[in-house]
Order: structure tokens, then sequence, then C-alpha cells
């Protein structure tokens, strides 16, 4: 008997990272942009991704992926009324999605008859900033009730962000919300962040959030050609 | 609460080692987590000790090697350490800032016994 030290320098969560790597591989060759919509429960992803639907559903076909926690229909039966596909993926109780999920949830979904895909995220701000998924492209929706020191509070899911939605404006009026203390920790974060403020309420800013996601989808797709 | 997959993923990384070492046993799994990592050292031990029954790392001791979290100002160059919560640089108090370390997050070693 001996005793020994074996180097190992391995990433832990690195079989996730694998699963992600193919997950994105597989949307490159079928040339569709995919985004990873993450927020707190109640912050409005599904209105986002039904504003975003209408904005954008006379010039490209949105696929809709679902993760929920509890085996109820309600986000994907919304997205099917407003007649785009959608999959659900019940996560069984965890709090994120993963991409082994995702993959399943790809499976399902008529990839090559959709140029761009959304995923929403569990409602969480914590575990999925740790699972990448193999997306194009992380978006995050923080909303004014939610309150102004989150960037403070929940920092890594703001770190890997591509584009922030600051959804509910409509509220500012009649909540407490230091948008300069707000802007302050998403800078440290994330600096130069493209952020939009958006109200799914009145329909402010979901056009200069659906023009930037016009944008990606035409950019990549010209990349791929 | 996803210490759990993270805990999953320790123990994938270190047996898959061990069985290329051709170790009889792990003794001890020294993982290096940056302070950035959000993650509790209490739940992984937690679960550490029920999913590890049964495989070669029962019983293994698992060290955590903390990394602080440091930034660099990109105004004016200074370097400090995050202590709790984030603060823009303290001499000049800009936000412009970057991470340097506290990301980390990886199995570093393993002892085994052959």
């Amino acid at each position: 008997m001996s005793s020994l030290r074996v180097p190992v320098v391995e990433k832990i969560l690195s079989a996730n990272d694998k699963v992600a790597s193919l997950n994105r591989s597989r949307l490159d060759a079928l040339k569709v942009f995919s985004v990873n919509l993450m927020a707190s429960p109640g912050a409005g992803k599904t209105s986002v991704i039904l504003q975003t639907i209408q904005a954008l559903s006379k010039e490209m076909r949105i696929g809709v992926i679902e993760g929920d926690t509890a085996p109820v229909t309600i986000d994907t039966d919304k997205v099917i009324a407003a007649g785009m596909p959608a999959v659900q993926i019940n996560t069984g109780g965890d709090c994120h999605l993963d991409a082994v999920m995702l993959k399943q949830g790809i499976d399902q979904l008529p990839l090559d008859q959709i140029d761009l895909m959304i995923v929403e995220n569990v409602g969480n701000l914590v575990c999925p900033a740790a699972f990448t998924l193999g997306t194009h492209a992380n978006v995050l929706i923080a909303s004014i009730p939610e309150g102004d020191d989150k960037p403070y509070k929940y920092p890594n899911i703001y770190r890997g962000l591509n584009v922030l939605i600051l959804n509910k404006t409509d509220l500012l009026p009649y909540v407490r919300f230091n948008m300069e203390y707000f802007r302050q920790g998403v800078e440290l974060l994330n600096p130069g962040l493209v952020t939009f403020p958006v109200s799914c309420q009145t329909g402010e800013g979901v056009e200069a959030w659906a023009g930037w996601l016009r944008e990606q989808v035409f950019k990549t797709r010209k990349a791929w050609l | 609460m996803h210490e759990l997959a993270v805990t999953e993923s320790i123990l994938d990384i270190a047996q898959k080692h061990a069985i290329q070492a051709q170790a009889a046993r792990v003794t001890d799994i020294y993982i290096v987590m940056g302070k950035l990592s959000s993650i509790v050292d209490d739940s992984i031990q937690f679960y550490w000790d029920m999913i590890s029954q049964d495989t070669i790392c029962v019983g293994a001791k698992l060290h955590f090697d903390r990394i602080p979290a440091k930034l660099v100002c990109l105004i004016c160059g200074n370097n400090y350490t995050l202590d709790d919560g984030l603060t823009p640089c303290p001499q000049c108090n800009s936000t412009q800032v970057k991470v340097i370390s506290g990301e980390e997050f990886w199995v570093d070693s393993i002892e085994i016994v052959k």
C-alpha cells in the first residue's frame, strides 16, 4: 500500500459543458440562433417571450423551450396559442435547466423550421448561472419590483450576460427603485452590458429589444452562410 | 441548490482519475474554488457523504482551497480584493473593473492509495 498524489485539474461541471457544446454545434448546423432567457420567478419571462413573438413573427419562425419545475403547461400553452412551436421540459423539481435537459427539448423541436429558439429557464437567479446550455446568448430579465439591489446579491448571473432586459418600467412611479444604484451594480459586474428597459404592459422598449434580437439572428445567419 | 450536481461532478472526476491511476481507494480530494463561485462547502460535504457510499471514494476527505476575489480597476490600474459584497475601486471609485481571480472551480488533485 502506498499513498500517491494524482494531479487532476479538471473543471467541475465540465460534463455539462461538453453536452452544451454539442447542443451548440447542432444549433449552428441547422442555423438556429438561440437565447437562454433567465430571470427570477415573476419577472416576466413568458410575457417578454409573447411580446417578442408578436414583434418578430412576420419575419421569422420562433421555437420556444419552456423549463418548468412542475408538469404544468401554462407557459407552453400560451406560446402555442401565439402560433409558435413550444416544448415543455419538466425538471422534476430541479432549480435550473442543464445541457442534457436542453438536448431533450431540442430533440422535440422542429429545428429545421425555425430561425430563433428561445429557452425559458427556470425562474431562479442562482443556479442557471452555473449551467451553460449551448445557446448563443444569455439574457436576463430583471424587473423593477424585484428591487435595485439584485446585481449585488446575485452577481454570478449578471457576470455571464450578453443582454439585460429591465422589465416593468411602467411601475417605476410606484416603486422605490434607485436606477443609478442598479446600473452601478450591473456596470461593476459586466461593463457596458447592453440593457433594454421594457414594459410588457405598455409595449414600451419591446421594439428596441426585438431589434437587437433581429440583428443577432440575421448577423449570425450571415456568418453561417 | 445545485450543490448536488456539483458534488456528483466532483465524484465523477475523482472516480475517473482514480481508476486511471489504478487506485485501491481515494483518501483526499483537493478542490479549488473561487470566492465568486457561490457554492456552499458544507452542502457539498453533506451530499458527498451520501453519494460517495459504495464508491472508491467513500470516506475521502474534501479539502477546499478558497481563492479570494481580486479585481483590477481599468481606469487607475489599482488591484483590490473583495471582502463582502461588490464595491467600486476604493482608490478612484470607478465601476469599470475586471475580475482577476475568484471564479476558479476545479478538482486540483486527489490523494490515492494503491
